[in-house]
């Protein structure tokens, strides 16, 4: 796959416009995936011609990427793959777009996901699904489909996404590529729509580790615009930390789960212990409720973030209307798609008076019991190890008539996001059909350096 | 288990501030009476004396001085954003 010292090589050898050009014409040849939504082939381009003046330098100087859409980002609209954004230039980008820029990079396009990044296959989105990379016959996975499959057909070394219960880390199993969900406020949110804020984050989506690693050092950080970031802690870690402990969590390798998923998990058990690690089995049982708990705070959050979208300072506004209520009402009618309105309801429903203790009180203490039960884990461990999803890339088409056959896709990565916690997801092997297999590697708060470290020990060369 | 009523789902939708179609209608109430039904599992569990969390990071508030903040934006650039605008100011459909 290519990596982006591959890609520093060819700029060397020709220049950041014969890169860039190539990168651009590779996403208009796989059109069929519908990866991407909209290029930013001028802007690009022009970027890429300062690089060659030298007028642009540094550690990405000319390398191509690409972001999930609901980045805000020069060149192109930022629609998060709704009708409710389709139109909309965003006045400033993300802080971990500028960061990428202020190092060279340069973006060449938007990528699709589902509508507010609301789904697990990219099915959800107002314009039609991505295309898994290997078989276009099956989901992309998502939220970050879009940002996988770029990344896995090498049209771009690395793409970026976000990352609420599993939309990074799914994708990159489902595709093949390295996942990055860093601990909760690693990375600056600021210029991303917002969709669950207690759970949201930013992260890579790369060919191997060094590039995740690579990345990552560049966009995480305190951000005064995000009061959430964290102090700069991401340290890249060249040395691995030898025998460590590490525990495979149980419960997510139940009778349910694929057997080709689970004997493939058992074998990456199997290299780690060959590596001198200890691996054990663990027990987890709060991951039973997981996916109740996430399905509570998510959508309530999800109801408030997305009031802002009401047809009045940007975006979509409908026309033909009488009242206020039926501006703001047949806007969000049209500019939303079915999934976004069932999360909305949801979390008004939770959210209202009278139902707030039995649902979203208890939900919040219930989050309390599962965190305490990964602090208890990560006292003896000094990471976890499962698969990412139950399943590899299922069918396009499969699970779009069932939501809650949707979100069981989630059940393995829920866990870290509502604990905050880093998890990553790293091509582990195939099923029997050729679809990759991903192992999720889960750390404690601030372990994503070292996390990484060892999932770059491991990697097959 | 909860059901959820088609007068349910139009009172959320309303909460909502979403206009639905007819033929939305009838899939949420299915929908959401299966979700609601899936997430109050979390009633078996005993969460007396528990704290809930709202943050994960330990965030604590904190003071900051009040000087603006350079957000890289200005008037001009979020006006232009607004589907229509007149006179520095957001202009808005007769709605009354």
């Amino acid at each position: 796959m290519t990596t982006i010292s591959d890609i520093k090589k060819q700029i060397e050898n020709s220049s950041a416009r014969a890169v860039v050009e190539n990168a651009i014409k590779l996403s208009k040849d796989n059109d069929e995936y519908h990866a991407i939504l909209n290029l930013t082939e001028e802007r690009a381009l022009a970027r890429a011609d300062d690089v060659d003046a030298g007028k642009t330098t540094g550690k990405l100087a000319g390398v191509p990427f690409v972001v999930k859409d609901n980045f805000l980002a020069f060149g192109a609209p930022t629609t998060a793959a709704s009708k409710m954004l389709e139109k909309f230039n965003a006045p400033l980008q993300a802080t971990a777009v500028e960061k990428l820029e202020a190092e060279g990079a340069i973006c060449i396009g938007k990528a699709n996901l589902d509508a507010f990044a609301h789904g697990g296959s990219t099915e959800n989105s107002a314009f039609g699904p991505t295309k898994n990379a290997i078989d276009p016959t099956r989901v992309s996975g998502g939220s970050s489909g879009g940002s996988a499959v770029v990344t896995a057909l090498n049209i771009v070394p690395f793409a970026l996404g976000t990352d609420t219960g599993g939309s990074i880390r799914q994708p990159a199993s489902f595709n093949g590529v390295v996942g990055v969900k860093p601990t909760y406020g690693t990375v600056s949110r600021y210029g991303v729509v917002a969709m669950a804020s207690s759970t949201d984050t930013i992260g890579s989506l790369t060919s191997n580790v060094t590039d995740a690693e690579f990345v990552m050092d560049i966009i995480a950080g305190r951000d005064i615009r995000d009061m959430t970031t964290l102090p700069d802690f991401f340290q890249v870690q060249p040395e691995t930390k030898q025998a460590q402990k590490i525990g495979l969590i149980k419960e997510f390798m139940a009778d349910g789960v694929d057997t080709d998923v689970r004997n493939c998990i058992n074998q990456y058990a199997d290299q780690l212990r060959a590596a001198g690690h200890t691996v054990e089995e663990v027990e987890l049982p709060m991951i039973e409720y997981a996916l109740a708990i996430y399905y509570i705070i998510v959508p309530a959050e999800i109801s408030s973030n997305l009031a802002r979208f009401d047809g009045i300072r940007y975006g979509h506004r409908a026309e033909g209307v009488k009242t206020l209520a039926e501006l703001y009402g047949k806007t969000r009618d049209e500019g939303f798609v079915t999934e976004n309105k069932r999360r909305i309801m949801i979390g008004s429903y939770v959210l209202s008076s009278g139902f707030f203790d039995a649902y979203y009180l208890q939900a919040q203490k219930a989050r309390t019991l599962l965190i305490n039960q990964f602090n208890e884990l990560f006292s003896k461990y000094d990471a976890l190890i499962g698969p990412v999803a139950p399943t590899t890339a299922f069918k396009l088409g499969d699970n779009t008539s069932d939501p809650i056959k949707m979100y069981l896709e989630d059940i393995m990565t829920v866990p870290a996001s509502l604990a905050g916690l880093p998890a990553i997801s790293v091509p582990a092997g195939f099923d029997k059909s050729g679809l990759p297999i991903g192992v999720q590697l889960i750390g404690p708060r601030q372990s994503d350096a070292a996390l990484l470290s060892l999932a770059r020990s491991m990697e097959i060369k | 288990m909860t059901q959820i009523t088609r007068d349910d789902v139009l009172h959320l939708a309303q909460l909502s501030s979403l206009k639905l179609d007819d033929n939305e209608i009838d899939g949420l109430r299915t929908d959401i009476s299966n979700i609601l039904g899936y997430v109050e599992k979390l009633g078996e569990l005993d969460t007396s004396g528990v704290e809930p969390t709202y943050q994960v990071t330990g965030l604590e508030n904190v003071w900051r001085d009040d000087s603006v903040i350079d957000y890289g934006v200005n008037r001009d650039d979020l006006l232009a954003i607004a589907p229509e605008s007149t006179n520095n100011q957001v202009k808005v459909p007769k709605v009354l």
